[in-house]
């Protein structure tokens, strides 16, 4: 039996995130909501799992009660239940301050039933820092195990899990003691489609919301207060300056690009 | 900056350098590891001041625990403003970990680090919303101040022969049962990407290549100017080359002398990883193709026809000078 918590995030589809170059701020409006997409190959990685060894799926997210979307959507991939975390002092949290309150909740559930494992996405698509898992590892005192590629398996007695971690340029077989987090990327598993009975229970299936009172927290921890990171400005990238066009067919092109290459020595001689 | 060392603390110490310099402060490195005293004098050579070396067994394989309390425990102890690591897998692993025991902020992957004379801040930019939005982000009034860089975006300094600095041994009490994990196995992946970002030339390809037989004629551009290849998002989304030759936002980041950008229409998230390229060579049948907006030479054609051309001509010329 395994006790797991993932941790979804409901993120806008950056694909149509723009800025407007006048006022310098986020054009988000029309942008849809999605599940971040790691965290569905996270999801499914625990639901797998629970299949294998028996155990509970808990899917928590902080966010607007807008987020309960994501919720559901994990409940149609096999989550057993979902919990939103919703308040208005959470607003404006950073990595720090959302990894303090995440892992608040987790510890709420640990006094439940000890958790033996969490799991989170690689990164969220809109800030892409992948700093908050290891920001609730680090708070819990669980193993942390980032980049996980492969679950090679679970010893249940003694507890340990063994997978496979995807770097740079080599793949790392590490085993880890339980309880521990880890963050995921979509090379770990295929996602499966939710079945019409699965989605009709999802989106029937209440969802807990707790608030800031639900959790032990310290104010000062939490929302713009908790945040040591701040956005001073955005901005559109800056662009390149352009070059030359070079005229030509294509074989009078090559030949008059090639000698300009040759000749500053950007292209040296083999 | 652990173990064997990746590239990117040097970029990191000639970045720090400037910083230090800007704030008149001293620029230490961190090497944590088993074995790895050696690497001092490269430190030194790249711009450190200072050398704080952790050596312990337990350090030797990486894991999560061990590293981020000795790096907590360094920095408690010598109090830096700022703490820069690179933004490898092992990097990010390492800073959040670190960054959350500290209790202060952390801006991931910056493209840019400048001071602010004024305050002393960091002002720490990076891309946001899949590289659509540029931010700069501060962290007031926490130290240190917290970031990672990607490999390729800052110059690698020169390299200073024989420049020397102080060492400093600390010496943590770490125990192997705190690690929580074991290195079973590490698997080199081979026959990959592996230096892409380290390449000089990058022939890269996109949609508008069409077909994995196309591949061929850009291999032979390649091969003619010792160059490697490349991919956007769409082509390695075809399947024409694995996902470790994806150049851009959720890929490697390139800074090679000549960029070729080969049916690449020049999206945003793929500019994020290329436009640091000395100079960028784009060919596509598109005069309006974004590329062309940051190509310092570009070829308005089909590259079915440009790309034979220009390894021919490259043939030539180059045999040209060499006789
Ligand atoms: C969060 C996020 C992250 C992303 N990360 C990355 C990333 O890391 N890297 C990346 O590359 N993309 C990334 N993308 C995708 C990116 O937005 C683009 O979709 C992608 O770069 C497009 O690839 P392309 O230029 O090859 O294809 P297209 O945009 O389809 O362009 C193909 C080009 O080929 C030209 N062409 C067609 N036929 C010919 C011919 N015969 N001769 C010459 N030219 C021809 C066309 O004119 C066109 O300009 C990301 C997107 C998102 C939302
Ligand atoms: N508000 C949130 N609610 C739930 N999970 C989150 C939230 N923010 C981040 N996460 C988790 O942390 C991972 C990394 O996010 P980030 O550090 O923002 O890149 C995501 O893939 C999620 O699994």
């Amino acid at each position: 039996m395994l006790q797991m918590v993932v941790c979804v995030k409901q993120v806008p589809d950056t694909a149509e995130v723009r800025i407007n170059p006048r006022t310098n701020t986020l054009v988000r409006a029309g942008v849809p909501a999605i599940l971040n997409p790691y965290d569905a190959h996270a999801v499914e990685a625990a639901v797998q799992l629970k299949e294998k060894y028996g155990g509970q799926v808990t899917a928590l997210s902080m966010g607007p009660p807008q987020a309960e979307e994501v919720l559901r959507r994990a409940l149609g991939m096999g989550a057993d239940r979902a919990i939103l975390l919703s308040d208005r002092a959470f607003a404006g949290s950073d990595t720090l301050a959302t990894s303090y309150i995440l892992a608040a909740a987790i510890r709420a559930i640990d006094r439940e039933t000890p958790v033996d494992l969490v799991f989170c996405g690689k990164q969220a698509i809109d800030g892409d820092t992948a700093q908050v898992g290891p920001g609730i590892a680090a708070r819990l005192g669980f193993t942390q195990l980032t980049y996980v590629m492969a679950i090679d398996g679970v010893d249940l007695e003694k507890r340990q899990i063994q997978v496979q971690r995807k770097l740079e340029d080599k793949r790392e077989v590490i085993r880890g003691r339980l309880p521990a987090l880890l963050t995921v990327v979509k090379d770990l598993n295929e996602l499966r489609y939710a079945s019409l009975p699965a989605l009709i229970r999802a989106a029937r299936a209440t969802i807990t919301t707790w608030s800031k009172d639900d959790l032990d927290l310290d104010p000062a921890s939490i929302g713009l207060k908790g945040s040591p990171t701040s956005v001073r400005r955005i901005f559109a990238p800056p662009a390149r300056p352009g070059g030359e066009l070079i005229p030509g067919e294509p074989r009078q092109a090559a030949a008059i690009l090639v000698a300009k290459l040759v000749q500053t020595k950007i292209i040296a001689d083999k | 900056m652990a173990g064997e060392p990746a590239p990117v603390s040097w970029e990191l110490l000639g970045a720090g350098r400037q910083l230090a310099g800007a704030l008149k402060v001293e620029l230490a490195g961190v090497l944590l590891g088993q074995g790895v005293e050696g690497l001092a004098n490269e430190a030194w050579a790249y711009g450190a001041d200072r050398v704080y070396l952790v050596e312990d067994p337990v350090l030797g394989p990486y894991r999560t625990a061990p590293y981020a309390r000795a790096l907590v425990e360094l920095v408690q102890r010598y109090r830096p403003e700022i703490l820069l690591l690179g933004a490898t897998s092992m990097g990010r692993d390492l800073s959040g970990a670190v960054a959350t025991a500290l209790g202060t902020g952390l801006t991931a992957d910056c493209t840019a680090l400048n001071i602010d004379p004024a305050t002393r801040l960091l002002e720490q930019t990076r891309p946001a919303f899949g590289g659509n939005v540029m931010a700069t982000i501060l962290c007031q009034r926490h130290r240190p101040q917290m970031a990672t860089v990607r490999p390729r975006v800052m110059p690698l300094p020169p390299r200073q022969e024989g420049r020397q600095g102080e060492l400093v041994r600390v010496g943590i009490d770490l125990k192997e049962e705190e690690a929580l994990a074991t290195v079973l196995e590490v698997i080199e992946e081979k026959g990959k990407a592996v230096y892409l970002d380290r390449a000089e030339i990058v022939v890269a390809g996109g949609r508008g290549l069409g077909s994995r037989e196309n591949l061929r004629l850009l291999e032979e551009l390649a091969g003619v100017l010792g160059g490697t290849l490349g991919a956007s998002r769409a082509a390695v989304e075809a399947g024409w080359l694995p996902p470790e030759y994806q150049v851009g936002q959720t890929g490697i980041t390139v800074r090679p002398k000549v960029y070729f950008a080969i049916g690449i229409s020049g999206a945003i998230q793929h500019l994020v990883g290329m436009q640091n390229a000395d100079v960028i060579v784009a060919i596509n049948k598109d005069p309006e193709a974004p590329i062309f907006k940051v190509a310092t030479y570009g070829i308005v054609g089909d590259f079915l026809e440009v790309v034979p051309a220009l390894t021919e001509e490259f043939r030539r010329q180059l045999a040209a000078r060499s006789t």
